[in-house]
């Protein structure tokens, strides 16, 4: 009675509205943190409420039957969403529905809202590179690439199966058909590695509010650029008078006061790149986030290095937050006197909305 | 039949007969049983589909093949077995089951299907359901072929977000006279003409120009207000008395000057318009809000099909909830009697202890139906084969005589198989779960602090637990929603009622729920409730959520 795969085409039908609901929802995802930290390898986790089928139903229950022991005022277990927010609870063993999705779907749907193009890779880390690997095992081939021990093999269990092995003369003679030769297939594998710098200034302007920002646009741009190179490396500098390059984990949690020196953190990106990513062997994408308060005297050394960073990396993206006090001049100067205007790209984010705006300056570009 | 052979193998089959003859010796009585072996991917498709072969298109199926999916992937979850209340009755088996699983999820299966053929609440269910499903399915598919994907199933998704809104006791209790069969009866003529009645134009109008819109249903309101009532017999039931205003006592002579004759006449009018808003429309608040829907909603005709459709399956359905403990506690009971005393061999013991104490064990946080079920029925047993119930059992204080009572009755066997005929979920523990079984069992209430992230026991008294128990069960654990009026404040607008018993409903939902219910209904919902202790009406106009307090 049991007839199969009519699932698909329901499957089908849910994906395509969980896409949607997605592509709706990605000015939302894109301004705030919900899916940050949802993400694994391979797999972005959803959550999306909106998908479940609205009913007439209890709201959270406080109260319920259990069994086993212990006396009145014991403790039975925690409960895992009284530490976060307290509304958005729901009752226990009652989930918010979820629905996980590749990351490069994801970078395809944001690539989809923000209209952006794809990246062309650039000078000679297009090309890809051919690479010969040895994967398998033929029956013909040149005589350098005989295989002796599968050759020696196939002759012995040739001799046992027609009954010509001795085993008290142990001797193994192949013959032409026993031959086996290493087979190979040639793969092309593009070199277009990636390597992208966030600089984050963490002087005492920048607020809590500003680093969800960066943290955010980061996210994003992880994703992004994730799906349009295969191998992606990050790196992390924070700056405020000093630079110095960090994990992640300090980048985002590092809070230090004192003023702002952009040049410095310029400095440490660029030696990060002559040391170890070469423009030959990478596609660099520096990004650099700060609420614009650059120490004067320092707008010049930090326009100079600038120019000497410029041509080793595929764009420069410039984000300015905005901060709790001061002019944030530099995003001024950067756009009067930036030495290669194609490659600066910059943007201001005021608050989380302007994300979006950010994200399609910085990636709007393809390259 | 080969090709259930291919799904079924020899072995299966040796078993089976095994497993059947032991069930009829224990007076199990049961429809035919088909059992087919799935893999994994085929069961979570089934399962998806919850248990039919044949069901319409929907996306929420794939969306719950893929949860299963990914449950079964993680190892969270397994489906060892899904049994169909159908005649013949469908069950499947999970290939990768052992063979003492597949022993024992037969005797379950079993039981299961006893239960469905004789439980009461299972009467009314279509024993051809599988054939009836498919034929929905056919019926929306033809509807979508029509009128497009996303039109029917945005449809669907309306009819499913008020599914749960129905009379949970509509198969034990006739609430009307007949389910109006015929329609020219005088009292269907009036209801047809009351405002707001989407189907008022009786059959022949029903299909696109029956969307009867506000404005037209009201004109024809203020027409019957006039003088045609009389002539129409629109109060044909109750209301044929005439209307005579009170007299004064008076002499002949008097009687124009005490009561004069144009006072009369207004008092009677006063008296008829008082009558005519006593009729309310429903006339009694109405609890299956989908069939109030049906005959009322403005609907196209092929809306109407769709939500009886969804509505049908609901009522199919409403019986596997209502008695979600009983028939797993039944089940439980007969396999691990029939496994234990029959089937099961000395190797096998280990497997099926450690199969049996997977299906009874559960956390601490939530009773376990199976667990419950059993531990029920195992009292139950106890207790009429030891004569303890009654009225000298009930008073006896003495622990040590309570404790050693046995009449030596041997009534149990018969009182379970009673009580699987004549109970529900709630009527059987609210008349077997006693204060000794809620001891024994260790049975507590937890709660929970607003700010406190930890639940903790607040009760280990026998009336908390039982009301907690009794509380979840009532209406399925659904708040209970009527209709009160389909022609709120005259102008065709429905209002539903939440009868509040301590729990506030869940907020977003209600206000997306209402705003599928409007689009239905097409004129303005509104929904009274209760949030946080004060009297609120929740509405929706089709253009915003709109929440006003009452008190």
């Amino acid at each position: 009675m049991y007839m199969s795969k009519r699932i698909d085409s329901d499957r089908a039908r849910f994906k395509k509205i969980v896409r949607g609901a997605v592509r709706s929802g990605i000015r939302k995802y894109l301004s705030r943190g919900e899916l940050i930290g949802r993400r694994g390898k391979d797999l972005v986790s959803i959550p999306l409420p909106e998908l479940e089928i609205p009913r007439f139903r209890f709201g959270r229950a406080n109260q319920g039957v259990g069994q086993g022991e212990g006396n009145p005022g014991d403790p039975v277990a925690i409960d895992p969403d009284a530490a976060g927010t307290g509304e958005a609870g729901s009752e226990p063993g009652e989930h918010i529905l979820e629905v996980e999705m590749t990351i490069e779907e994801l970078a395809e749907i944001m690539a989809e809202e923000l209209a952006l193009p794809n990246i062309e890779p650039r000078g000679k880390k297009n090309i890809a590179a051919e690479k010969d690997k040895y994967v398998g095992i033929a029956k013909t081939g040149p005589e350098s690439l005989r295989h002796f021990k599968r050759t020696f093999r196939q002759a012995l269990r040739r001799q046992i199966m027609s009954g010509t092995y001795d085993s008290k003369d142990p001797r193994v003679w192949p013959v032409k058909e026993d031959k086996r030769y290493r087979s190979w297939r040639t793969t092309f594998e593009p070199e277009s590695n990636a390597v992208i710098i966030y600089m984050m200034d963490v002087s005492g302007s920048m607020g809590d509010t500003q680093k969800e920002i960066v943290r955010l646009t980061s996210f994003w741009i992880d994703t992004w650029l994730t799906s349009q190179y295969k191998g992606v490396e990050r790196r992390f500098i924070i700056h405020d008078a000093a630079a110095r390059e960090v994990d992640s984990e300090t980048f985002f949690h590092t809070r230090e006061s004192g003023g702002t020196r952009i040049s410095s953190a310029y400095e440490v990106c660029l030696n990060l790149i002559r040391e170890k990513f070469s423009p030959e062997d990478y596609n660099i994408y520096p990004f650099h986030f700060t609420d614009g308060d650059n120490f004067h005297d320092d707008d010049e050394k930090a326009l100079k290095l600038l120019e000497e960073l410029l041509p080793t990396a595929n764009i420069f993206c410039y984000g300015q937050v905005d901060g709790a006090y001061g002019s944030g001049h530099f995003l001024k100067l950067l756009q009067e006197k930036a030495p290669d205007e194609e490659k600066v790209l910059s943007a201001e984010i005021k608050d989380k909305d302007g994300i979006y705006d950010a994200l399609k300056a910085f990636l709007g570009t393809g390259r | 039949m080969s090709h259930a052979a291919l799904k079924f193998p020899t072995e299966l089959k040796e078993i089976k007969y095994e497993v059947e003859d032991h069930a009829r010796a224990f007076g199990l009585d049961f429809f035919q049983i088909i059992f087919e072996v799935l893999d994994y991917r085929e069961i979570n498709e089934v399962a998806a589909y919850s248990g039919f072969p044949y069901r319409y298109p929907h996306w929420r199926f794939g969306m719950e093949y893929d949860r299963l999916s990914k449950g079964h992937a993680y190892g969270l979850s397994k489906i060892y077995e899904m049994v169909i209340n159908n005649d013949p009755c469908y069950a499947y088996l999970l290939k990768c089951n052992n063979l003492v699983d597949q022993k024992l999820v037969m005797a379950h299966v079993y039981a299961h299907c006893d239960f469905f053929k004789n439980n009461l609440y299972f009467a009314h269910t279509n024993r051809k359901m599988v054939d009836e499903m498919a034929n929905h399915a056919t019926r929306i598919q033809r509807y979508v072929d029509r009128y497009g994907t996303d039109k029917v199933e945005a449809f669907i998704d309306c009819c499913l977000s008020l599914e749960n809104l129905i009379d949970c006791h509509w198969p034990c209790i006739r609430r009307r006279e007949k389910e109006k069969p015929e329609r020219n009866g005088p009292f269907n003529s009036a209801q047809a003409s009351m405002p707001g009645n989407g189907s008022c134009s009786c059959e022949k109008g029903h299909d696109e120009s029956s969307a009867c819109s506000g404005s037209e249903c009201r004109s024809r309101c203020s027409g019957c207000q006039g003088e045609e009532i009389e002539e129409g017999g629109f109060f044909s039931d109750d209301d044929d008395e005439p209307i005579s205003p009170r007299r004064l006592r008076s002499k002949g002579y008097m009687e124009g000057y005490i009561n004069p004759p144009e006072f009369l006449e207004a008092r009677a009018k006063e008296m008829k318009t008082k009558r005519h808003e006593k009729k309310r429309f429903p006339e009694n608040p109405e609890v299956d809000v989908l069939l109030f829907l049906i005959e009322h909603a403005p609907l196209k005709n092929w809306q109407r099909d769709v939500l009886s459709i969804i509505r049908e399956e609901t009522y199919y359905y409403l019986p596997q909830g209502q008695t979600k403990i009983m028939n797993e506690g039944w089940a439980t009971y007969w396999h691990s009697r029939i496994m234990t005393e029959k089937v099961l061999k000395d190797g096998e013991v280990v497997d099926y202890a450690d199969h049996h104490s997977g299906t009874v064990g559960g956390s601490k946080l939530q009773l376990n139906p199976y667990k419950l079920g059993l531990e029920l029925f195992r009292d139950i047993e106890e207790r009429w084969n030891k004569g303890r119930f009654g009225k000298e059992y009930e008073e006896c204080e003495d622990l040590v005589t309570r404790d050693s009572w046995d009449l030596g009755l041997g009534l149990g066997r018969d009182k379970i198989f009673e009580v699987r005929r004549v109970y529900n979920d709630l009527t059987f523990i609210d008349t077997f779960l006693t204060e000794d079984f809620c001891r024994r069992q260790k049975l507590f209430v937890y709660g929970k602090e607003e700010k406190d992230p930890a639940w903790v026991i607040k009760s280990r008294e026998f009336r908390d637990v039982k009301e907690m128990i009794l509380g979840r069960l009532t209406n399925l654990g659904n708040p209970l929603i009527r209709v009160l009026d389909g022609n709120f404040e005259n102008r065709g607008e429905l209002l539903m009622a939440h009868h509040h018993e301590g729990r506030d409903l869940k907020w977003i939902f209600a206000d997306e729920t209402l705003v599928n219910l409007q689009r239905l209904w097409k004129r303005p919902v509104h929904l009274e409730t209760k949030r946080e202790g004060k009297r609120v009406r929740l509405s929706f106009d089709g253009k915003e959520n709109e929440i006003k307090e009452l008190d």
